[in-house]
C-alpha cells in the first residue's frame, strides 16, 4: 500500500487525491486476509477431517466384531453368515485380493505399454486419439460396463471359453477341476478380466505423464550413442520414470480394491470358500453393495461396517504408499 | 548382438505396443457400440416421461420409463455439487495459495487420498452421518455421499490450475497494494476460470456415473418424488437393479438407461475437453 502511494505520487500531481479514495482502510486488508485465510483454512481442513472421519466413523459403527473377535480373529474368520449371526471378513478378503491383484497383473503390462506407445512412438495425431479414448474409458460410468458385462460379455465368455476349457479339463486334466470349478456365467474370472479393463486407464494415463516428464538431453544421450528406439527407452527413458510409474500402478490398484459396481454385477456373490476360477464369489466392496440394503439386524449391518473398515484400512495404505512414492519421484525428480 | 538384430528387435517391439493399444481401445470401442445399439432400440419417448411404476406395469406393456430417475439423478446431483463446489474450490486455493501453511502437507496427502477411497465407502460414512441421525433414506443423504466423491477432484483440479496461472499475475496485483484475499478473488480465480470449471466439470461427470454411494443413501425408489427429504431415483442405481432384475422388458429398459448415461457423461467430457483446450490455446 505504500508502495502504491509512493509510486502514484511521484507520477504526478493530477491524481494524487485518486489514492487516497482507492486505498481502502487497513481493515480490508488485514481483517479481509485474515476471514479470507481462515476460510479457506477450514475448507481445506474439512477435507482433511473427512478422510479421517471416515476411519473413524467406520470404525465406530463397526467395531463391535473387531473388539468381539480381535482385529485378526474378524478378519481371518471364514464364515458369513448372517442368518446365523456368524461374521467373517475373510471370504470377502480373498476375494478382494484376488480380484484387485487379478486384475492388476492383467492389466499392467499392456497399460504400461499403451502409455509408452501413446508417448514415444504415436505420430501425434494417433497419439491424440489414443489419449482421448483413454480417458473416454475412464470416464464410462462404471454400470454402463456392468450392464455390457451381464448381458454380452458373461454369457459370450461362458459359451466360448469356460465351457470349453471345463469340458477339456474334464477330459485330459482332471488335476485342473478344482481350480477352475464347475463354469457360471457370473464368476471370480468375468469380474476380474472388467476390472482389468476399467484400471488400465489410470496406468495409461500416469505411465505417459512419467514418460512425458523424461527431460529430452536423457534421450539425446542415448541416440548419441546410436541406440535404437526401444533401446533408448529402455536404457535412458524407464529408468527415470520408473518412480512416476510405480506409483501408476499402486494408484491403479487402489482403484481396483475399491471398484464396486461392476464386481457387484458380475461376482456372482457367493461367500462360499474356497472360491474356484469358473465359480461365483463375493469381494468386500460387493458384498458391501449387495447386502447392505437388505441388512435388517444389527450385528449384521455392523459387520459390513467392520469389513467397509478393513477396506478403508487397506486403501487408505495404498494409497499412502502411492503418495509416497509420487513425494519422493516429485521432490528429488529423480529415478526411485 | 548384430545391429539386424537390434532393428529386428526394435520393430517387434513396436509390433507388441500397437497390439496392446488395439487390445485396449477395441473393448472400450465394442462397449460403446453394444450399448448404443441396444440402447436406441429401447428408447421410446415414454421413457422420458413415464414413470417407472410396478414390475407388472411394464409386463402388461403399459408405458414405462425413467422419467424420476432422471428427475432425481438431476436434482441430486446439483445439490451434491452445490455441497462440494465450494469446499473442494477453497481447499483448492489453500493447497495453492497458501503453500507456506504447515498444513498444507497432511491436506494434500489426505486430500489425495479420499481421491483414492472407494466410493462405496462414501456411501456408508454418509449413511452414519446422515442416514442414521435423521432416520431414514433420503436424496439429501445420497447429495452428502456424492459431495464426497466430487470434494476431492474439484480440490485436485483446482489446486493444479492455480499453479499453473503465471505467478506474475499475482505480483501485478501484491505490487499495486491489494491485499492477498483480493489479488486471488480478483486476478487469479478469473483468469483461471475456465480450468477451474473444467474440473468441476470432470468432478460431475464422475460422480453422475456413480451408482455405489447411493445405494444405502437415497435408496431409489419406483415413482416420482420432488421432495429431499424422501427417497429419489437416479439412473446409475436404477441402471444397476434393472439390470440385475429378472424381467426382460427391465432389462431392455436398463440398455436405455445405459445409453442416455453415457452420452451424458460423454457430453461433460467432451464439454470439460473443450473447455479446457480453449484455456490452454489461450495461455499459449
Amino acid at each position: 500500500m505504500k508502495a502504491n502511494r509512493a509510486a502514484s505520487g511521484q507520477s504526478g500531481e493530477a491524481c494524487a487525491a485518486s489514492p487516497r479514495r482507492i486505498v481502502p482502510h487497513a481493515i480490508y486488508r488485514r481483517l479481509g486476509d485474515r476471514v479470507f485465510g481462515a476460510l479457506v483454512l477450514v475448507l481445506g481442513s474439512s477435507i482433511a477431517l473427512l478422510t479421517v472421519a471416515m476411519g473413524l466413523v467406520l470404525y465406530r459403527q463397526g467395531g463391535a466384531p473387531i473388539v468381539r473377535d480381535g482385529f485378526f480373529g474378524f478378519l481371518f474368520q471364514t464364515t458369513w453368515n448372517p442368518v446365523t449371526g456368524e461374521h467373517g471378513a475373510w471370504p470377502f478378503v480373498v476375494g478382494t485380493l484376488i480380484t484387485s491383484f487379478g486384475a492388476l497383473s492383467i492389466a499392467f503390462l499392456p497399460a504400461i505399454a499403451v502409455g509408452i506407445f501413446s508417448a514415444e512412438y504415436a505420430p501425434r495425431r494417433v497419439a491424440a486419439a489414443i489419449n482421448y479414448l483413454v480417458d473416454l474409458l475412464a470416464a464410462v460410468p462404471s454400470v454402463v460396463i456392468g450392464i455390457w458385462g451381464i448381458f454380452v460379455f458373461a454369457p459370450w465368455m461362458r459359451d466360448t471359453f469356460y465351457m470349453p476349457a471345463f469340458y477339456w479339463a474334464r477330459e485330459s486334466a482332471a488335476w485342473l477341476l478344482p481350480v477352475l470349478g464347475t463354469p457360471t456365467s457370473y464368476n471370480i474370472l468375468t469380474a476380474t478380466l472388467l476390472l482389468a479393463l476399467m484400471i488400465t486407464p489410470y496406468t495409461v494415463a500416469l505411465t505417459r505423464d512419467a514418460v512425458r516428464m523424461v527431460p529430452r538431453e536423457q534421450r539425446e544421450a542415448a541416440q548419441a550413442l546410436g541406440s535404437t528406439h526401444w533401446e533408448m527407452i529402455r536404457m535412458s527413458v524407464l529408468p527415470y520414470a520408473r518412480g512416476g510409474i510405480v506409483a501408476g500402478v499402486v494408484l491403479s490398484l487402489a482403484r481396483a480394491l475399491g471398484e464396486t459396481m461392476v464386481v457387484a454385477m458380475l461376482i456372482g456373490n457367493s461367500n462360499r470358500l474356497p472360491y474356484t476360477l469358473f465359480g461365483p464369489a463375493a469381494n468386500m466392496p460387493s458384498v458391501i453393495a449387495n447386502e447392505f440394503r437388505e441388512a435388517v439386524e444389527p450385528t449384521h449391518v455392523t459387520a459390513l461396517m467392520a469389513v467397509g473398515f478393513y477396506l478403508f484400512l487397506i486403501t487408505f495404505a495404498v494409497n499412502l504408499i502411492a503418495a509416497y512414492i509420487q513425494k519422493r519421484l516429485n521432490v528429488g525428480g529423480r529415478i526411485l | 548382438m548384430t545391429l539386424r538384430f537390434r532393428h529386428i528387435r526394435d520393430y517387434a517391439v513396436r509390433a507388441v505396443l500397437v497390439l496392446c493399444t488395439v487390445c485396449l481401445v477395441a473393448p472400450l470401442l465394442v462397449i460403446i457400440g453394444y450399448v448404443l445399439v441396444n440402447g436406441i432400440s429401447a428408447l421410446t419417448p415414454a421413457f422420458f416421461t413415464e414413470e417407472l411404476g410396478s414390475p407388472a406395469r411394464a409386463m402388461q406393456g403399459r408405458p414405462t420409463g425413467l422419467f424420476h430417475s432422471i428427475v432425481g439423478t438431476v436434482v441430486i446431483d446439483l445439490l451434491a455439487l452445490s455441497f462440494a463446489a465450494p469446499v473442494g474450490m477453497g481447499a483448492g486455493i489453500m493447497l495453492s495459495e497458501y503453500s507456506e501453511n504447515p498444513l498444507n502437507g497432511p491436506i494434500r496427502i489426505l486430500t489425495g487420498t479420499l481421491n483414492g477411497m472407494p466410493a462405496i465407502l462414501m456411501g456408508l460414512l454418509a449413511f452414519s452421518l446422515v442416514v442414521r441421525p435423521t432416520g431414514r433414506f433420503s436424496a439429501v443423504a445420497g447429495s452428502v455421499a456424492l459431495a464426497f466423491v466430487m470434494v476431492p477432484i474439484i480440490a485436485r483440479s483446482v489446486e493444479s490450475v492455480l499453479r499453473t496461472t503465471p505467478w506474475s499475475l499475482r505480483e501485478v496485483g501484491l505490487a499495486l497494494g491489494l491485499p492477498r484475499w483480493r489479488v486471488i478473488v480478483s486476478t487469479v480465480l478469473p483468469a483461471a476460470r475456465s480450468g477451474i470449471l473444467t474440473g468441476v466439470l470432470i468432478a460431475f461427470a464422475r460422480a453422475a456415473g456413480e451408482a455405489a454411494p447411493l445405494l444405502f443413501t437415497s435408496f431409489g425408489q419406483n415413482y416420482l418424488n420432488l421432495d429431499i427429504r424422501r427417497p429419489m431415483d437416479t439412473l446409475p442405481q436404477r441402471l444397476y437393479s434393472l439390470a440385475i432384475s429378472p424381467y426382460q422388458e427391465w432389462h431392455a429398459m436398463g440398455w436405455a438407461a445405459a445409453i442416455v448415461l453415457l452420452l451424458f457423461v460423454m457430453a461433460c467430457f467432451l464439454a470439460a475437453r473443450a473447455l479446457s483446450r480453449a484455456h490452454g490455446g489461450r495461455d499459449a
